[in-house]
């Protein structure tokens, strides 16, 4: 059914932090390795040692360059699914395939129902969901219904696995509707930010923006270089020669 | 976006299709276009053809086509499965009214009944097309009050220069009809310039500061998660024809628009009908190749919010 459900008892997400995110791809690996085996697997490769490597993931982790006032830095920006409110790229889906589920809000594909139509992922502002050529459905982060209820798991390990793969603690999984969780308090500390709200898809994930630079850091000035003195004798003849 | 060709023939074949069946639908089924058994056959045989063509062509795109009768379940949310539940119910009035008019060559009472439903089926299906793009708010270019109104402007273009060519062809050319193909023509080809000065005036609907969540300043990208396009560049960061789009542009004012609105003043002027009968499927010939062009613009214009991400 792609109709939006009314209220969802739980809005689990992710909250990622981009002030601590390294972008040393370790979430990007870990969720392909874990979801080529899980519930939307497999997560195709297509011409994976050749020139023309394509294929499904879930996770994508870009780099910008933001120029302030206060200089330039480097960001990294993992993107993936929101598993937003108003989920567009749920209703527009044809054959009940995208739904948004009522209990926890995780926006899901059933790949049996899927007619690869993509109109979904035209819906995405976001551009989280992957068509996979070779068994011609829509696939996306599944925020790892099948770790984060998984008995079989020790309690710690349920939780995504880009979020337990993180090597900086950059992420962040919980319930992002329940204003007492410790991921709910993380985002009003750091004043969380939703993207894109200006298009009405709510998302559920927050990007915790980069900290304020501080001039608390100490500063250690290298000592200026000094300039090259041209070289007498027979290296110098060497120099001069190889110069020309 | 990606103009799959698929789906290009497929919203210009339908959209003519229904067009012509939408007006044979109304003229015929009032009385005011009689069948004449091979007009009838193959008027009818042209509008359906065309429509069924552009089906099956939809269905070209798709990752799983066997599973297509699933598309029309979600009609509650979905303009795509409501174009679906559309396109199949108008089949029933269509084939009734085929039957009336074409084979019977009956018009009024059910006749005419099934012709204005048919008509109603088509411009509901036409519409639920042009809102399937107009309902997709990451696209400024089709999330914009243009879209709709295209879709519907262009099917009745199409159809009227269609109708008009099958009777001048037949030989039973109606002044009325020729001047409703010319102007229909003049109506799409303004519609199409002021949809495209607005676009250029158009901005996307947010910013790259928006999509990161990194506010002030700029933001620029300069690494990309991976090496090779991948599948949200190579659908949603289309830009191939961009670089074209000025030619292109004008190939599309040419065949779509000027060419026939010329071919159809003169079939208006000359009192001789054989050649009224050349300019007039002329011009049908030309507009349908014009329109696949429009249409593989009206995707490869549109810019896709993702793209920000990419600094594309
Ligand atoms: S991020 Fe995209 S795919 Fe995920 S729920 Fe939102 S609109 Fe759907
Ligand atoms: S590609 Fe699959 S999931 Fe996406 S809209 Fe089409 S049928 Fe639904």
């Amino acid at each position: 059914m792609t109709c939006l459900p009314a209220h969802t008892e739980k809005k689990l997400g992710l909250v990622i932090d981009l002030d601590t995110c390294v972008g040393c791809q370790a979430c990007v690996t870990a969720c392909k390795e874990w979801n080529t085996g899980g519930h939307m697997a497999p997560l195709t490769d297509i011409d994976p040692y050749g020139g023309h490597v394509d294929g499904v993931w879930f996770n994508r982790v870009h780099t910008y360059e933001h120029m302030t006032e206060m200089g330039g830095r480097t960001v990294n920006f993992p993107r993936s699914c929101l598993h937003c409110e108003q989920p567009a790229c749920v209703t527009v889906c044809p054959t009940g395939a995208s739904y948004k589920r009522a209990s926890d809000g995780i926006v899901l594909v059933d790949e049996d129902k899927c007619i690869g139509c993509k109109l979904c992922s035209w819906a995405c502002p976001y551009g989280a969901r992957e068509f996979d050529t070779d068994v011609g459905v829509m696939k996306k982060c599944t925020l790892c219904v099948d770790r984060i209820y998984n008995d079989n798991l020790a309690e710690e390990d349920r939780v995504p696995a880009c979020v337990a793969a993180c090597p900086t603690s950059a992420r962040h999984f919980g319930d992002l509707g329940d204003p007492a969780s410790a991921i709910s308090q993380l985002v009003e500390a750091r004043g969380g930010v939703e993207l894109m709200p200006e298009l009405g898809y709510k998302p559920t994930n927050r990007y915790l923006p980069p900290r304020a630079r501080t001039e608390r850091a100490a500063r250690v000035d290298a000592p200026a270089l000094e300039p090259i003195r041209a070289e007498g004798g027979f290296l110098g003849w060497i120099d001069r020669m190889l110069s020309n | 976006m990606h103009p799959a060709i698929s789906v290009v023939f497929f919203t210009t074949a339908t959209g003519a299709g229904y067009g012509l069946l939408a007006l044979l639908g109304v003229l015929g089924g009032l009385g005011y276009v009689e069948p004449g058994f091979w007009f009838g056959l193959v008027s009818m045989a042209l509008a359906l053809g065309l429509i069924v063509a552009g089906l099956l062509s939809s269905t070209g795109h798709l990752g799983r086509p066997e599973r297509a009768w699933r598309a029309f379940s979600q009609w509650r949310s979905s303009w795509l499965s409501r174009e679906g539940v559309a396109s199949v119910a108008t089949f029933i009035p269509a084939a009734l009214f085929g039957i009336g008019w074409a084979v019977l060559g009956r018009s009024g009472g059910w006749v005419a009944v099934a012709g204005l439903l048919a008509a109603a089926g088509g411009a509901a299906t036409v519409g639920a097309t042009g809102m399937i793009y107009a309902s997709l708010k990451p696209i400024a270019q089709w999330h914009s009050r243009y879209t709709l109104p295209a879709y519907l402007v262009f099917a009745a273009m199409t159809g009227a220069v269609l109708l008009n060519a099958l009777l001048q062809g037949f030989g039973r050319g109606s002044t009325s009809v020729l001047a409703c193909a010319g102007l229909a023509t003049l109506a799409g080809w303004g519609w199409k310039l002021a949809t495209w000065r607005h676009n250029d005036r158009l901005e996307l609907p947010t910013s790259t500061n928006a999509a990161t969540g990194l506010a002030g300043g700029t933001v620029r990208s300069i690494e990309w998660p991976h090496t090779e396009e991948n599948y949200v560049l190579k659908e949603m960061g289309f830009r191939i024809a961009r670089k074209h789009s000025a030619r292109l542009r004008r190939i599309t004012n040419f065949l779509a628009f000027a060419a026939p609105a010329v071919l159809l003043g003169i079939a208006f002027l000359l009192p001789w009908p054989v050649a009224a009968a050349t300019a007039s499927v002329l011009a049908a010939l030309l507009q349908f190749a014009g329109m696949l062009v429009e249409r593989w613009l009206f995707f490869a214009e549109a810019k896709h919010t993702v793209t920000l991400y990419y600094g594309r």
